[in-house]
């Protein structure tokens, strides 16, 4: 299985990316936002980092990157309920899925307004995404969280239909690190296929380079494996 | 506007020129004159007085620096791939890999600007360790601020923790250490130190020099812009004066996406093996960068300062030239590789520009509207600066201070006194957790980071495939140097070495940020010489060379300097990090020992400062042999499985580690002192607080086999080793016979000074 991770400048956590796919399976392929040009991967990530410095809105810039006009019309529209390329937004990537408008909402500064990094208790609140699928519906996981515009914003109405629709991925325990409304810490698209999160499942998938508070410290390892199994069973296309 | 080129300065013997308001003395000037047979122009001028600045020129630092170089031996030298005297030392740390890394100080520009002065002291350093070829892997910030209550540290330490945050995040370096520590000394000189370390393989060393004639000499990064103009000069080399001007515009504006792309782009010219030298743009800017690169090279150049791109269009050639506008990189290229050097610039969107040509006239010829503005030998700017022999006096005070010991002072005696000071001690400014500071870090970015703060050392992996790592500790009590520098700058080194032993590394190397007031004050001076004395014999008898590092002086206000503090940043290898040893254990019934001897030491400790606000008498005995001895046991017992947890005892001594090792997990202990007590003729309080050096906790299993080999790899070398107790499964610290405390209660202790502090 090919999973595509694109690079724009000051992405950071490519290289995660990369490495969490290749320990859950998969082949990692690089991506340049420069190449409108997919490889033909069968599913991307957009990785954390500060994407042109962020010094606009985060992700505003990134979003229209030659590579993402490929990946914003492979992905289909955010309520169609037909899935198209499954594709992980984590982090400065979430952001860029916002700005897309693959996912709806946006994500603002932290309410405490300071940069925060630490291991995050989550439920996973959906399984019926191609990136969660390998969770147990309600499963607490622990993995790092590390932003400064992690905030997820979005009127009620659609936090309602979110909401009912099921489409919250995960929420925060133990105290809401940014100032989400309602807790939320990942969302998806209609069709489960595209995924954005803000904490970092590419963090928690080496037991020595994860979180060391008991948890296992590879906890993000299902959002990778959980859609090279998709793939593998024909879930996404 | 007329320009003041060479022909005008030759003509015009007699011109005032603004010598002193560039911070030079009357006699540099005149040997300016000397050099060049004439008045400087304007723009030589501009880059005499920043390039013989203290803090470029090292003048008043080098007499006594050179003792680092005498006392290293061939053998220490064997891992040194490249040593001081370049942007940053290379040490090899075998398979092929080796690491470069720095310490460097960016103290005023934090005092008057804390996010902007924060945020380039990063950006500095790691254009120092891209420069060596290197990737950088991680970087690490000792900080001191004043008292933790004083209403300007709420101004300065968080614009600096943002700071660093805020542009270490962007660029994608783990932060996985540092201290954070309060003194009034710092009052209004916080020290803001910062330290980097990259990896590269052997082969892809690069240097900082100028070489083959008629190769080209190639500006590339950011444009060039009116900030930072003689921060080098005006702001680094000078006493802050109250009420005096603030210096804002002295310092440099970061734009760490600019250096995260400069980074990449750097790395993929280095990759196509197109560099044959390199530079970084930082202190005196472009001024440095021309006269380093050809002075360590062919020895001339010819620039034209016409195409330099700039930010700001009004600014004069010598504005030009001493600009430390960020984000700039200088490199020298053959004509025949330059289409694929720009082709890779092209790429990252990075704008790079040819300024000129190396040539073999000895010569820096610097050119600007066709005139040309500097015509002088670069050796005379980069390496032959002035050398000051300045005087050194013993303080005054010194003896009355070392006199007034701590032994009069009250101490705690029973179980419930002793228990409130601990919750007190944990609680207190510099014992008390860090974590509102290092949460606002990523550690986790480029997912290498095997341990981070709070550990005692940050361990980052090198080669994923065979997991080979290395491990960096900064340490340094200003307390011991201020009541006895030579001893508080071998006890900042023995604790380094420690700490970095602790967490199961070889020790290797050291780098080290010298923070002192004003070499003009023969105190401070003789303060300084005693410091680099005591860490140059402290590294030969440990066998640890210095690679580089960085002096910063004038820390002071008026008369009143720093405690004289020399922060060591060790760097120590280990074969296989998943064999590191963290510092907080993870389960009960574990074996809890100390490995070596207390003392009754308190002068300068925590509790004479936080109990009594005392300092006075003699700094802890240092005996490096025992802190080789425990060294050895540390990594043998880490590499050997042995070790569930190790700790080092310093600051706050048995009792803050003991407290720190249970915190860190969640996971009681229950302790007795009373062998130690018995052996070292200790009581309580001496056993819990005193800040002994050469000590550390070691959890070990609980099995007759891992006991015997903890008793033979002490024997063996000498290291003295006592029981105190075990990890329990029960949310408690206790100490036979005199208290308990629960650890919710001391985690509310340990938990609350810094965000009670910061959060409004």
């Amino acid at each position: 299985m090919r999973v595509g991770v694109v690079t724009f400048p000051g992405s950071l956590d490519d290289a995660d990316a990369i490495r969490a796919i290749r320990l859950a399976g998969g082949e990692p392929v690089a991506l340049w936002h420069a190449d409108a040009d997919l490889h033909g991967v069968d599913a991307v990530v957009l990785p954390g980092g500060f994407s042109y410095g962020d010094y606009l809105r985060a992700g505003a810039i990134a979003r229209f990157a030659p590579v993402m006009r490929e990946i914003i019309a492979a992905a289909g529209p955010a309520d169609a309920t037909a899935g198209g390329l499954p594709v992980l937004g984590i982090c400065n990537g979430f952001q860029v899925l916002c700005e897309s408008h693959l996912l709806p909402g946006a994500l603002t500064r932290n309410d405490h307004r300071k940069f925060v990094c630490r291991d995050q208790r989550l439920r996973v609140t959906s399984t019926a995404t191609v990136w969660t699928r390998g969770y147990v519906a309600g499963q607490e996981i622990v993995i790092p969280i590390k932003n400064g515009e992690g905030g997820y914003l979005a009127d009620e109405a659609t936090l309602d239909r979110l909401e009912g629709e099921g489409r919250v991925v995960a929420r925060y325990l133990g105290g809401n690190p940014n100032g989400s409304a309602r807790d939320i810490a990942g969302v998806s698209n209609a069709a489960g296929t595209v995924v954005g999160l803000m904490p970092h499942p590419e963090h928690a998938v080496d037991a020595l380079f994860g979180p060391d508070d008991g948890s296992g410290g590879t906890d993000g390892l299902g959002f990778f494996t959980s859609v090279l199994t998709a793939v593998v069973e024909g879930v996404a296309r | 506007m007329t320009i003041d080129d060479v022909a005008k300065a030759a003509a015009t013997p007699d011109v005032a020129q603004p010598w002193a308001d560039l911070g030079m003395a009357a006699d540099e000037y005149d040997r300016v004159r000397d050099i060049l047979g004439r008045r400087p122009s304007a723009s030589e001028l501009a880059m005499y007085s920043v390039m013989w600045s203290e803090h470029c020129s090292y003048k008043s630092s080098k007499v006594h620096l050179r003792q680092f170089g005498d006392k290293t031996t061939e053998a220490m030298q064997e891992r040194l791939l490249v040593g001081i005297g370049e942007n940053a030392g290379v040490v090899d740390i075998g398979d092929g890999w080796a690491v470069t890394f720095k310490i460097e100080s960016h103290n005023h520009p934090s005092y008057v600007e804390p996010y902007q002065g924060a945020a380039t002291g990063v950006g500095g350093i790691v254009r120092d360790i891209i420069s060596m070829g290197a990737r950088p892997v991680a970087v690490m910030d000792p900080l001191r601020f004043g008292a933790l209550d004083h209403p300007d540290t709420a101004r300065v330490l968080p614009g600096v923790v943002a700071g660093i945050g805020g542009y270490g995040n962007c660029l994608g370096l783990p932060n996985i250490g540092g201290e954070v520590v309060f003194d009034p000394s710092y009052q209004g000189n916080p020290l803001v130190n910062a330290l980097c370390v990259g990896k590269l393989r052997h082969e892809d060393i690069h240097l900082a020099n100028a070489t083959g004639e008629g190769n080209l000499v190639v500006l590339f990064g950011a444009r060039t812009g009116g900030d930072g103009i003689g921060g080098a000069s005006v702001l680094a080399s000078q006493t802050f004066d109250e009420g005096g001007p603030t210096k804002r515009p002295s310092v440099q504006v970061g734009d760490p996406f600019a250096e995260k792309v400069l980074i990449e782009c750097c790395l993929e010219l280095f990759g196509s093996g197109i560099v044959t030298g390199i530079q970084d743009l930082g202190a005196a800017g472009l001024s440095c960068a021309f006269s380093e690169l050809a002075s360590n090279g062919d020895g001339g150049m010819e620039v034209n300062l016409d195409l330099v791109p700039l930010r700001d269009p009004t600014l004069a050639p010598e504005e030009i030239l001493m600009s430390e506008s960020q984000e700039r990189m200088m490199a020298i290229v053959r004509p025949d590789d330059l289409d694929a050097f720009l082709a890779i610039t092209t790429k990252w969107d990075v704008e790079a520009t040819v300024l000129g040509t190396v040539t073999d006239t000895g010569r820096l010829v610097v050119t600007y509207h066709d005139q040309v503005i500097v015509d002088v030998p670069p050796r005379t700017v980069a390496h032959e600066g002035p050398v000051y022999h300045r005087p050194l006096a013993r303080p005054d005070w010194l003896d009355a201070r070392q006199a007034d010991t701590p032994d009069h002072l009250p101490r705690p005696v029973t179980g419930e006194e002793l228990r409130a000071l601990l919750l007190r001690m944990v609680g207190s400014a510099n014992l008390s957790s860090r974590s509102w500071v290092t949460d606002q870090y990523d550690r986790y970015v480029q997912g290498n980071t095997a341990q981070a703060m709070p550990d005692d050392a940050g361990v980052i992996r090198i080669d994923e495939t065979t997991g080979r790592g290395v491990a960096l500790a900064t340490d340094c009590n200003g307390r011991f140097g201020a009541l006895d520098p030579y001893r508080g700058a071998v006890a900042a080194l023995a604790e380094a070495y420690r700490n970095v032993a602790a967490s199961g590394a070889e020790p290797l190397a050291i780098t080290d940020c010298l923070n002192f007031g004003s070499p003009e004050d023969p105190a401070v001076m003789w303060q300084f010489e005693q410091a680099v004395s005591g860490l140059a014999d402290g590294c030969a008898e440990l066998g640890v060379p210095v690679t580089g590092g960085n002096v910063s002086f004038y820390n002071q206000t008026g008369d009143v300097a720093i405690h004289p503090t020399p922060v060591v940043g060790v760097l120590g290898v280990i074969d296989d990090v998943a064999r590191r040893t963290p510092s907080g254990w993870r389960e009960p019934g574990l074996g809890l020992w100390q490995l070596g001897v207390t003392r009754d030491e308190f002068a300068g400790s925590e509790w004479a400062w936080v109990e009594h606000g005392h300092l006075g008498g003699l700094p802890p005995v240092v005996d490096l042999g025992a802190e080789r001895a425990l060294a050895e046991v540390l990594v043998a017992g880490g590499r050997a499985g042995l070790f569930a947890a190790a700790h080092d005892l310093s600051d706050g001594g048995l009792a803050q580690a003991l407290a720190e090792s249970c915190l860190r997990h969640g996971v009681g202990a229950r302790v007795d002192l009373r062998p130690l007590g018995h052996r070292d003729g200790v009581d309580p309080f001496v056993a819990l607080w005193s800040e002994s050096l050469a000590r550390a906790v070691v959890a070990v299993p609980v099995t007759a086999e891992a006991e015997a080999e903890l008793e033979a790899l002490c024997a063996d070398r000498g290291v003295p080793l006592v029981r105190l107790g075990r990890t329990v499964d029960e949310p408690v610290f206790g100490v036979a016979g005199l208290f308990e405390v629960g650890l919710d209660a001391l985690r509310a202790a340990h938990e609350t000074a810094l965000p009670g502090t910061f959060e409004h």
